[in-house]
């Protein structure tokens, strides 16, 4: 038996570390390598096809933390995402709640909500771009015949990153609120009943006494996802305002996409790129600390 | 009276589910509406949703015969699936050592399986696209495919489904003289197929949406992937004609909203299974 025990650990660690080598390996090239290339990059002036390339120090960190541009382009990203999280959870919680009360139409709104999630952002951006339009889209059409004038959604400076938070919105919802369904389903329907017998009988007295606690895990979940989500915003920037009018919708990774693949400062881009990964990474960090609180819920 | 309160109530439900049904559909009925409408009626700029005169057949052919859309929904599907094949074929196994082998190294790679979970793919996107300048390989299936071909959240997730299968059962496939590889294939990863189907779903939508890494690496339009595809023409086709434009959307979205409608289940579990994260 104990012959067949070392055989057995001998066999085991040899094909375990055969299995998980080509993972690794692709791991390691397509992550850690870059990674520590990146943080190489970012403490030079390299560009590509420059032939001298020197160390700078510190200097595009510097630069970032002085650059309009960036200081611009960070503060409209935490802007957008400010108004993206409470929209995108709020509202989907909602709905959340109101569908997991449905029974003959719960598959009917499920389909609906969640069909920006499955479509193509780019094709559905240029939609919106579209009913958005100031002389052409049905939105405009609709306030006209209301009697207000003309809005133009995307080229008014104060209003083309909120328009763009909605798009935003209208696309994680249905993501969110299957999120929130599936929390739901996981509340034991007892808890209601013996809610009642105790004398919370209106929705809202459910609501705060049973749902909301029970669901918190979930909505701290859904919370860190969507900031992560709205974070990472490119997509629509790049297709409907291109950082404009006048810089008002200019994103982070809108900016490192121009400095790294448009004018190759990739020295600059770099750094900023590790801009980007610390964000992430405080993102991230909350996510597992939340997890870990939910594990011994 | 509580009959008539709860009416109430469901009227009141359903007004507000349908209102933000409207809003989420908005777009879509739109993009069909405009599809199908001639030139002048889009310009008109009426609430009218269905157009007098039916224009779809010159829309949905200028926008086939302006850009090259079949091709484009081509390569995405050779992209797509690339990245799920090698993805599922280096992921399972990493997955089954890592929950059912002892081997020197587990939990270190458990933990770097961890952090890549959360490194999104725009931070190794610079010095990937470097060393795809360098060796000439931009504008290639290989470039669009290499930054996904690793999927920490394939291993994370199929080591939580592979944790649950019986010892029992492989102990008992050992003593029959099976080997690892033939375990892995022929028994365990079998039996998680909920979890890499919902997985596969998952990663095709992702892939076919992306955008960032594809306007990167590709210059050459005969290599756009749907969403690349749909932004070219939209930039060479500005202003000028929208029903076409609305017509090419369509036809971009269309393949996973149908596979969407007909495979809800697995979508609904994909995101689902996000959670288990």
């Amino acid at each position: 038996m104990s012959a067949f025990r070392l055989r057995q650990a001998r066999i085991e660690r040899w094909t375990g570390l055969g299995f998980v080598t080509p993972a690794m390996l692709l791991f390691m090239l397509t992550s850690l390598i870059p990674l520590a290339v990146l943080l190489g990059l970012s403490f030079t002036n390299y560009e590509l096809g420059a032939v001298d390339t020197k160390s700078v120090g510190t200097a595009n960190f510097a630069k970032a933390v002085a650059d309009p541009v960036f200081r611009r382009s960070l503060g409209n990203t935490l802007l957008y995402v400010a108004i993206v999280l409470p929209g995108a959870v709020g509202l989907a919680l909602l709905i959340a709640i109101l569908v997991h009360g449905r029974r003959r139409s719960r598959g009917f709104y499920e389909v609906i909500y969640f069909l920006p999630v499955t479509s193509t952002l780019i094709a559905m951006a240029t939609v919106w771009q579209f009913l958005l339009h100031p002389r052409l889209g049905p939105v405009n059409a609709f306030l006209r015949l209301l009697g207000f004038d003309e809005v133009a959604f995307l080229s008014e400076p104060h209003l083309a990153l909120p328009t763009l938070a909605v798009v935003g919105i209208w696309q994680l919802l249905g993501f969110n609120m299957v999120l929130f369904l599936a929390g739901l389903s996981a509340i034991s329907k007892d808890l209601y009943e013996a809610a009642e017998v105790d004398g919370c009988v209106s929705g809202l007295d459910r609501f705060l006494t049973i749902t909301w606690p029970l669901l918190m895990p979930t909505t701290m979940f859904v919370m860190v996802t969507t900031s992560i989500t709205a974070f990472k915003i490119f997509d629509t920037v790049a297709v409907m305002t291109r950082g404009g009018p006048m810089g008002s919708s200019e994103v982070l990774l809108y900016n490192v996409y121009l400095e790294g693949f448009q004018y190759f400062h990739m020295g600059y881009a770099a750094a900023l790129t590790v801009i980007f990964l610390v964000f992430i990474l405080m993102f991230s960090a909350i996510q597992s600390f939340v997890l870990e609180r939910r594990t011994h819920y | 009276m509580p009959c008539l309160q709860r009416a109430i109530t469901r009227v009141l439900i359903h007004g507000v589910l349908m209102a933000g049904a409207a809003f989420m559909l908005l777009p879509f009925v739109w993009m069909l509406a405009t599809s199908i409408k001639p030139p002048e009626e889009v310009f008109s700029a009426t609430l009218r949703l269905l157009p007098t005169r039916f224009f779809g057949a010159e829309n949905y052919s200028f926008a086939l015969t302006q850009a090259p859309l079949l091709r484009f929904a081509i390569n995405g599907v050779i992209v797509c699936l690339g990245i799920l094949v090698v993805q599922l074929l280096v992921a399972i196994p990493c997955a089954y050592a890592l929950a059912k082998l002892r081997f020197p190294g587990r939990n270190l790679l458990f933990v770097l399986v961890l952090l890549a979970l959360a490194i999104p793919v725009q931070v190794p996107a610079l010095p990937l696209y470097i060393a795809l300048a360098e060796m000439e390989l931009l504008n290639t299936y290989l470039s669009l495919m290499l930054p996904f071909l690793f999927s920490a959240f394939a291993v994370f997730l199929l080591r939580q489904f592979f944790k649950s299968y019986p010892d029992d059962i492989i102990q008992a496939a050992r003593l029959d003289g099976m080997g690892e590889m033939e375990i892995v294939w022929r028994i365990v990863a079998p039996s998680a197929w909920p979890a890499i189907a919902a997985f596969s779903v998952f990663s095709v939508v992702a892939h076919w949406n992306d955008l960032y890494w594809p306007l990167i690496v590709i210059t050459d339009g005969g290599m756009a992937t749907p969403p690349l595809g749909m932004m070219l023409f939209a930039d060479a086709e500005t202003g000028s004609n929208y029903g076409a434009l609305m017509a090419a959307a369509t036809m971009l979205t269309a393949p996973l909203v149908v596979i969407f409608l007909f495979a809800r289940r697995w979508f609904i579990a994909g995101v689902t299974m996000t959670g288990v994260k």
